[in-house]
C-alpha cells in the first residue's frame, strides 16, 4: 500500500512538473516594453520585399521604441492552414495578414479587432482598398497592398512578327490574331497564356458582359449564357486555336519561366511580375490594359493587415497595422521594392512608382483601376473556389462541355454554399 | 477475479497511471469529442473550450445528423471512397507480394542479410513528404528518369500524376516503394520463427522449393499475413500525405482523380472551415474501416492457423 503511494504521488508531481512550462513564456515580454507578433505571407522573398519588410519594421521600432516586433513570415500555400488552427487555439499572432477574399470568412467569425477608432487619420488611403476591408460596417483591417492584373508582352517577338504593339483598345480577337502570327516565329514559341483557372474565369466572364453571382451578391449565376460562352471561348485558346500551352506542352515549366525563357508572346499576370521580369527578361517588354471581349474587366487583389480579437495589446497592434500599411516611410520602401502597389493617394509616392521603368507604359496600372472587378466572395470561400475550379477542370479536360459542367457546378453551388 | 488478479492490479495501476493518463487525454478524450463536435455546425474558427460550456456549445450549434445525412447524400463522398478502394484494389495484392518477396530474399541471405535489411527498410524510415517529393521528381512526364527509362526502349511513358488515369497507379507505386520494407519485416520475423526442421523433412521426402513453400511456409505464416493484411488495409484507408504532397492538391489531382477520404476531411477541417462536417466524416470513415475489419476477422477462421 505504501509504494503504491509514493508511486502515484511521484506520478502526480511529474504531472504537474509539466504545467509550468507551457505557462513560462507569457509573462516575460512585460517588464521591457511590448513584443508585438507578426505574421504574413507576403514579403517572404529574401532579396527585394523581404528587405523593404524589414526595413519597415526597423522604422517603426525606431519611431515607437517600446514597442518590438516579433515577424514571421510562413509561404502563402501553407498560409491559411496554420492561421486557422492558430485562431482556434487562441495563438494568433497580435497582427496578421488576410487577403481579400479570406477576410470577410473571419470577420464574420469574430476573430477579428474592431479596430475603426484605433487607426488615426485613414485619409491617406486609397478609397476602394480601404473599404475593401470593411465588414457590415466595421473596420477590421487596413490594406497594405494593393494589385491588379495587366496583359504583359515581349516586345522582341512582336517585332520579329511584324505586328504592332497591344494598345489599351485591344480586345479578345486582336490577342488571337498577334498570337496566331507570333506562333509562326517557331515551334516552341506560343502566343498567349492566360490559365484556366478560378480567378481568371471570373474575370474572364464578366469581360463578356457576365457574371458568376447576381449583383445583390444573394444567388449564383454561374451557368448564364455569358458565363459559357466565356469558357468554352477561354477554353479553346488552349484546345482548338492551340494559341497557348498546355500542362503537357508545359512539362513542369512556369507560365513566368516560360515568359522569361523569350518563348511566349503575351502574358496575363499580376503586377508583382515587374520585380522578377525587370531583372531576368533578356528582352525588352511592357504592358497594357488586359483587352476583354465585349467590355474590359481587371483583377483587384489586396492584402490588409488585421487585428487579432485577442490580442493584449490592441491599441500599439493597430499602430503597427496602420504604419506598415499605410505610412509615408513604409509606403516608400515598398515602392522602392516594387512590392505591389501602396494603398496610398499621397502624389509623391505614387509619382516615384510610376518613374520605375520598365516598363514603360506603368500608367496601365493605375488605368486598369477604372474596369475593376471584385470576385465573388463568401464565407465559404475555398470550398466555393475548388468546387467552381473543379467543374472548369472538367471543361478543359474536355470531359463535358461548357454548358454541362457549369449547370453542374451552378447546382452544387446551391447546395452547399449559402450566400 | 482472484485475489491475485485484483493485488496484481493494484500494484500494476500506479504504473499504468502515465501511459493511462496520456491515452485518456491524448486519444481517448479527443475520440469523445470529435463524436460531440460531429453533430455540430462548429466552423473551427470559432474558439471553444472544454472547461467553458462545451455542451452548452455543443447544445447551442447541433444540426442532429445533418452533416452525417449531408455527407452520405453527396456524391462526392461516394467518390473519395470508390477512390480509397480502387487504391486498396491495387496496393493489398501488390505490397502482399512485394513484401512477401523482400522477405524471402532476406531470408534466404547467408551473409549480406544485414544489408538487404537497411535497404529495404531505409523507405519506411523516410518522412513521407521527402519521399513523395522524390517520387514526383521519378514520375515527372519530361524531366524524370522513369519516362526517359522508358524512352531507351521506345516506349513513351505516360503523363503519371498529371493523368487521370495514371494518378493513383502512381500514388500506389509510390506507396509500395513506402510500406514494402516494414512488412517484409514483419513477415520475415514469421519466416523465422518457421521452425527449420519442417523443412529439412520435406526435402528428405523429395519436396520441390514450391511445393515446400504451398504447404509449409504459407499455412504457418498465415497469422503474420493476415496481420499484414489487416493492418495494410487499414492503412490503405487512412492514405493522406503521399496523395496531398503527390497530386495537385488544390483539386485532389487531376479532375479530382485522387480525392480520397483523408484528404477530403482535411480540406473540410482546415480549408473550408467546417469542423463539425468534418468530424461526421471521419466518423464515417471509422465505422467503414470498423466493418472491413470485421469482415477479415469473420473470415480470419478459413485461413488462419495459430499453431507453429
Amino acid at each position: 500500500m505504501k509504494t503504491t503511494k509514493k508511486v502515484l504521488s511521484l506520478a502526480l508531481v511529474l504531472v504537474l512538473a509539466i504545467f509550468p512550462i507551457f505557462a513560462a513564456g507569457t509573462q516575460e515580454a512585460a517588464k521591457t516594453g511590448v513584443t508585438l507578433k507578426l505574421e504574413q505571407f507576403s514579403g517572404s522573398d529574401a532579396t527585394l520585399s523581404g528587405k523593404a519588410l524589414k526595413g519597415m519594421i526597423a522604422e517603426f521600432e525606431k519611431q515607437n521604441p517600446t514597442i518590438k516586433v516579433e515577424l514571421q513570415t510562413i509561404g502563402y500555400d501553407d498560409y491559411f492552414t496554420q492561421l486557422q488552427s492558430k485562431v482556434v487555439g487562441g495563438n494568433a499572432a497580435d497582427v496578421f495578414e488576410l487577403n481579400y477574399e479570406n477576410f470577410v470568412a473571419y470577420a464574420s467569425e469574430g476573430a477579428l479587432l474592431d479596430i475603426t477608432s484605433l487607426l488615426g487619420d485613414t485619409s491617406g488611403f486609397n478609397e476602394t482598398a480601404f473599404n475593401a476591408f470593411n465588414y457590415q460596417g466595421i473596420q477590421y483591417g487596413v490594406p497594405n497592398s494593393f494589385s491588379n492584373v495587366v496583359l504583359f508582352y515581349n516586345k522582341a517577338l512582336f517585332d520579329k512578327a511584324g505586328i504592332a504593339y497591344p494598345t489599351d483598345s485591344w480586345t479578345w480577337k486582336d490577342i488571337e490574331v498577334a498570337s496566331e502570327k507570333i506562333m509562326k516565329l517557331g515551334d516552341n514559341i506560343w502566343g498567349f497564356y492566360r490559365p484556366f483557372s478560378f480567378h481568371e474565369f471570373y474575370k474572364g466572364a464578366a469581360q463578356n458582359g457576365g457574371s458568376l453571382m447576381s449583383s445583390d451578391r444573394k444567388a449564383f449565376t454561374v451557368n448564364k449564357a455569358e458565363n459559357i460562352e466565356a469558357a468554352s471561348h477561354m477554353v479553346g485558346w488552349q484546345n482548338d486555336s492551340k494559341i497557348m500551352p498546355t500542362d503537357a506542352d508545359m512539362a513542369g515549366m512556369g507560365d513566368w519561366d516560360l515568359f522569361k525563357s523569350g518563348r511566349l508572346g503575351m502574358i496575363v499576370t499580376g503586377i508583382w511580375a515587374f520585380a522578377d521580369f525587370t531583372a531576368n527578361c533578356p528582352f525588352e517588354w511592357d504592358i497594357t490594359i488586359e483587352p476583354g471581349n465585349v467590355q474590359k474587366a481587371t483583377h483587384f487583389f489586396s492584402n490588409s493587415y488585421v487585428v487579432s480579437a485577442i490580442s493584449k495589446h490592441p491599441a500599439e497592434s493597430a499602430k503597427l497595422a496602420a504604419f506598415l500599411a499605410g505610412s509615408k516611410e513604409a509606403t516608400k520602401l515598398r515602392v522602392e521594392a516594387s512590392w505591389e502597389l501602396p494603398p496610398v493617394t499621397y502624389p509623391e509616392i505614387i509619382e516615384s512608382y510610376l518613374s520605375i521603368t520598365p516598363p514603360e507604359n506603368r500608367k496601365a496600372v493605375f488605368a486598369s483601376l477604372d474596369y475593376l472587378v471584385t470576385p465573388p466572395v463568401s464565407i465559404q470561400q475555398a470550398e466555393m473556389t475548388a468546387i467552381i475550379q473543379s467543374h472548369l477542370d472538367m471543361i478543359l479536360s474536355g470531359k463535358q462541355s461548357a454548358k454541362t459542367a457549369l449547370d453542374a457546378c451552378q447546382k452544387e453551388l446551391e447546395a452547399k454554399i449559402s450566400l | 477475479m482472484s485475489i491475485q488478479g485484483r493485488r496484481g492490479i493494484r500494484v500494476a495501476l500506479p504504473f499504468l497511471l502515465p501511459s493511462l493518463l496520456g491515452a485518456a487525454l491524448f486519444a481517448i478524450l479527443p475520440i469523445g469529442i470529435s463524436l460531440l463536435l460531429s453533430i455540430t455546425s462548429w466552423t473551427g474558427m470559432s474558439k471553444v473550450t472544454l472547461t467553458d460550456g462545451f455542451l452548452r456549445f455543443v447544445a447551442e450549434h447541433s444540426v442532429g445528423l445533418d452533416n452525417f445525412a449531408a455527407i452520405l447524400s453527396d456524391h462526392e463522398f461516394w467518390r473519395a471512397l470508390s477512390h480509397n478502394l480502387y487504391f486498396i484494389v491495387l496496393y493489398l495484392p501488390s505490397i502482399l507480394l512485394f513484401s512477401m518477396t523482400c522477405a524471402l530474399i532476406i531470408n534466404a541471405q547467408r551473409r549480406g542479410a544485414g544489408l538487404y535489411r537497411v535497404v529495404y527498410y531505409l523507405p519506411v524510415l523516410t518522412s513521407w513528404v521527402a519521399g513523395s517529393l522524390i517520387w514526383k521528381w521519378l514520375l515527372s512526364p519530361v524531366y524524370g528518369p522513369i519516362n526517359n527509362f522508358l524512352a531507351i526502349f521506345g516506349v513513351e511513358g505516360p503523363l503519371w500524376l498529371q493523368s487521370e488515369l495514371w494518378a493513383m497507379p502512381s500514388i500506389v507505386i509510390a506507396s509500395i516503394w513506402k510500406d514494402m520494407g516494414f512488412y517484409a519485416m514483419v513477415l520475415l520475423g514469421g519466416l523465422k520463427s518457421i521452425n527449420t526442421e519442417y523443412y529439412e523433412a520435406a526435402r528428405i521426402d523429395g519436396a520441390s522449393p514450391l511445393q515446400m513453400f504451398r504447404r509449409i511456409t504459407l499455412p504457418l505464416l498465415s497469422s503474420v499475413l493476415f496481420y499484414v493484411t489487416m493492418l495494410s488495409m487499414i492503412n490503405a484507408f487512412q492514405l493522406f500525405p503521399q496523395v496531398m504532397v503527390m497530386t495537385k492538391d488544390g483539386n485532389a489531382g487531376p479532375n479530382g482523380a485522387t480525392m480520397v477520404m483523408v484528404e477530403r476531411i482535411y480540406k473540410y477541417a482546415f480549408r473550408y472551415g467546417k469542423m463539425g462536417y468534418a468530424a461526421s466524416y471521419s466518423w464515417i470513415l471509422f465505422v467503414i474501416i470498423m466493418a472491413f475489419t470485421y469482415i477479415q476477422k469473420r473470415g480470419e477462421k478459413r485461413w488462419v492457423s495459430y499453431d507453429v
